[in-house]
């Protein structure tokens, strides 16, 4: 593996139960690339994000993701990903700070940090110190992937990360991911709107049957 | 990525958590704490005898535990659940066992704080009495006791936290897990109590029994939690 594959999937199987969901992957990322996947539903690519961020077990096939190999060393990936799915990933009864504190302190990052990301995504004020319970989807959305600005990432995977975010949240977003592409990271993203999509992606993916094709 | 923090910080952090939580929900002071009173207060309509309600006080406040024990695990693991916080947590790189010790410890002192109430409820409802020997004894039953419930709980509440009918999956999983619990602290509670003419001596060997379980799960729990929330 050279050093500027971020992932490296050769002929990948993964099976969730009893089901090849991803049914011989092959395809690469460089370091610096915001990659689209794109595809019908169904097609492996909710379980692609996931296996690079070391959640899946690979059944078949070689993957390496950073330098990892996914079959021996999942945990080591883990640290250096950043994954939004399709849940955000947040304590419903908590505050925007408060959640933000608490995932800010697993991955040691600071308070200046904490703010930074809570300003980047539109939620400093009164909206900070709401329960996420009392937040509509779209604020939500933007308090997950707030949470996500902290982490530093090396590779963000994100989950139709646009879903539920209004036209300013997601030329937010679009604005976060490049931002995240200059200062070294890779970005690989689900996602359905195509257009949008599109202009952000460097390179487009298209996942079919659990197979990966460029597009 | 900046350096991952360390496991005493990932304790404290995820402690705090579940505790804040639970002040900002109060499901455990509104709903756990009314249904653990209730209980005691049933099994005095229903046994009706003073003399008998002393005898098995000390069951009744175990086995009220217990059954809380099954309410709280199951909430301890839906706020982890209802929003995917337990994969962000997998995903975050951290020590899973530190995670386990933090939800850990977060039960028992929430478990400890319902024993408070239990006992203070069996001294008003079934007027047992205890000696300050007595008492030594209660407190290290109810600390060791908790803390193994605590352990084998957030275990167990780990193992169903992702599968269907979890609801009915924990209690039928748990309950022989605990049975040991159960009986241990019964016994000890009831040598501090008297109940029965039971001397107070006669209760550390029970109280040594539930330190030992509390050893093993907590050492178990610690090395099994990663695996069993991975898979």
């Amino acid at each position: 593996m050279t050093s500027e594959k971020v992932v490296d999937f050769n002929d990948v199987v993964i099976v969730y139960d009893d089901f090849p969901a991803v049914a011989g992957a092959t395809f690469c990322v460089d370091a610096g690339e915001i990659i689209l996947l794109q595809g019908p539903n169904g097609a492996g690519k909710t379980t692609l994000l996931r296996a690079c961020a070391g959640l899946l077990q690979i059944a078949r096939g070689s993957a390496n993701v950073l330098g990892c190999d996914l079959q021996t060393d999942r945990a080591a990936v883990r640290s250096r990903v950043g994954l939004l799915g399709h849940a955000n990933g947040l304590f419903q009864d908590l505050t925007v700070s408060e959640n933000m504190s608490f995932w800010s302190r697993l991955v040691g990052a600071n308070k200046i940090d904490i703010d930074q990301a809570i300003d980047a995504m539109g939620l400093s004020g009164r909206l900070s110190e709401t329960p996420v319970a009392k937040l509509s989807a779209g604020q939500r959305r933007r308090c997950a992937l707030a949470s996500l600005i902290v982490r530093r990432a090396q590779l963000w995977l994100l989950d139709e990360p646009h879903a539920g975010l209004d036209a300013q949240g997601r030329d937010e977003l679009d604005r976060t991911l490049r931002a995240a592409r200059d200062s070294g990271a890779t970005v690989i993203f689900a996602s359905h709107e195509i257009e949008r999509a599109q202009s952000l992606a460097t390179r487009c993916l298209l996942v079919t049957s659990g197979t990966v094709m460029p597009v | 990525m900046k350096k991952s923090m360390g496991k005493g910080r990932v304790v404290s952090a995820v402690l705090i958590k579940d505790l804040r939580i639970e002040a900002r929900s109060r499901v455990v002071t509104n709903q756990v704490l009314p249904f653990a009173g209730l209980i005691m207060i049933m099994f005095a309509f229903a046994l009706d005898n003073d003399d008998v309600l002393q005898r098995v006080a000390g069951g009744l406040i175990w086995l009220a535990t217990i059954f809380s024990l099954f309410v709280i695990v199951q909430r301890s693991f839906a706020i982890d659940t209802v929003d995917a916080a337990l994969d962000s947590l997998r995903v975050a790189g951290i020590d899973l066992s530190a995670v386990f010790l933090g939800k850990a410890i977060a039960l028992t002192l929430q478990l400890m704080a319902l024993d408070v109430v239990l006992i203070a409820s069996a001294f008003l409802l079934y007027q047992v009495q205890v000696s300050a020997v007595g008492l030594v004894l209660l407190v290290t039953c109810v600390t060791c006791a908790t803390t193994g419930l605590g352990f084998v709980g957030t275990l167990y509440g780990g193992l169903t936290a992702g599968t269907n009918g979890r609801e009915t999956l924990l209690p039928l999983l748990l309950l022989p897990v605990v049975a040991p619990v159960l009986i241990a602290a019964t016994r000890a509670t009831e040598a501090a109590f008297g109940s029965g003419g039971a001397a107070t001596s006669e209760g550390w060997a029970w109280v040594g029994l539930l330190t030992i379980f509390a050893a093993v799960f907590g050492i178990g729990g610690s090395l099994a939690f990663g695996p069993l929330i991975d898979e």
